[in-house]
């Protein structure tokens, strides 16, 4: 007979949260290879004497308003999950809608940018502007980026197809919060991209 | 636990950003030291990230674990920062390489 039920161990994880610690080691881990790339980006610069002055290279007004469209993206984001969270599933489909697009207009003028400095010289092996890592390096830092919007931008089209096939139900509100880490994760790296290799 | 939380003014999160964007953009036409402009730009998207990762990301409103977590890159790349600088005393600032084509500049 059993006499004594085990008191459950207050746990700081709810069954919600395990997907949201899953997506935060990869995250950690997935900060680290920028981290490597941005802190490579870093020696390099440094141990060279003709690095070209960023902004006189690249477009600073360009990329200012791809920042824009990235943060716009992600508060459309915060929205979708609102409104899931709250049962609106109509909002849910409107602001998801908004965040692809956000993410795919960025990655459209990030093909306009580099196709514009390719044209002007600057590839992956060469630099009309002074040392030739310049060219690797940018395009190695701000190719990885796009390759993770890219994903985002599946990963988020998924959830949207659901949405639009009316798939889902407030029920999914963990998933939709697990990818939006995702995209803020995105954005928030571009944040640090952009400071550091077109700013700086 | 989360438990039920209010929600952040997100929109208020949003203004902030693009505030700081345009400061930051501003910052770099200062007539002031590279060092400085360094140091505010370093500043400046660090206070942008930590407002994501605040806000958007809802570290706030979080267990701690998340945010230990989310803190150990940071951690890891102060010490990647370290272990770097021995090799970029190492490297006498010859890198330079010879042009390979003969561009002007803008």
């Amino acid at each position: 007979m059993i006499t004594t039920a085990v008191e459950p161990v207050e746990s700081p994880l709810t069954p919600e949260s395990w997907g949201k610690l899953g997506m935060w080691i990869f995250l950690a881990a997935d900060a680290m290879s920028f981290g490597g790339l941005l802190a490579g980006y870093g020696a390099l610069r440094y141990g060279s004497a003709d690095w070209p002055v960023p902004a006189g290279v690249l477009g600073i007004g360009l990329t200012a308003f791809m920042t824009f469209l990235l943060i716009s993206s992600s508060v459309t984001m915060v929205l979708a999950l609102a409104a899931i969270q709250r049962g609106d599933l109509r909002g849910l489909r409107t602001f998801l809608t908004l965040t692809v697009l956000g993410g795919l207009m960025f990655l459209g003028m990030q093909a306009y940018e580099w196709t514009h400095l390719i044209h002007r010289g600057l590839t992956l092996t060469s630099n009309p502007f002074g040392a030739r890592l310049f060219g690797t390096t940018f395009f190695i830092i701000t190719g990885f980026h796009g390759a993770h919007v890219t994903g985002g931008v599946i990963y988020l089209s998924c959830y949207l197809v659901r949405a639009l096939l009316g798939r889902m139900t407030p029920a999914n509100a963990n998933g939709i919060e697990i990818a939006a880490l995702y995209w803020h994760f995105v954005d928030l790296v571009w944040i640090l991209v952009f400071t550091f290799v077109y700013l700086l | 636990m989360t438990a039920a939380h209010k929600q952040p003014n997100y929109i208020g999160v949003f203004w902030w950003l693009l505030v700081l964007t345009v400061i930051e953009i501003a910052v770099i036409y200062l007539p002031i030291a590279r060092l400085l402009i360094g140091i505010l730009l370093v500043g400046l998207a660090l206070s942008k990230a930590s407002l994501v990762a605040m806000y958007f990301m809802h570290l706030k409103f979080e267990a701690r674990t998340l945010g230990l977590i989310a803190m150990t890159p940071l951690l890891l790349c102060v010490l990647l920062i370290f272990a770097l600088l021995p090799d970029l005393s190492a490297i006498p600032h010859r890198t330079t390489e010879s042009p390979q084509v003969s561009a002007t500049p803008h």
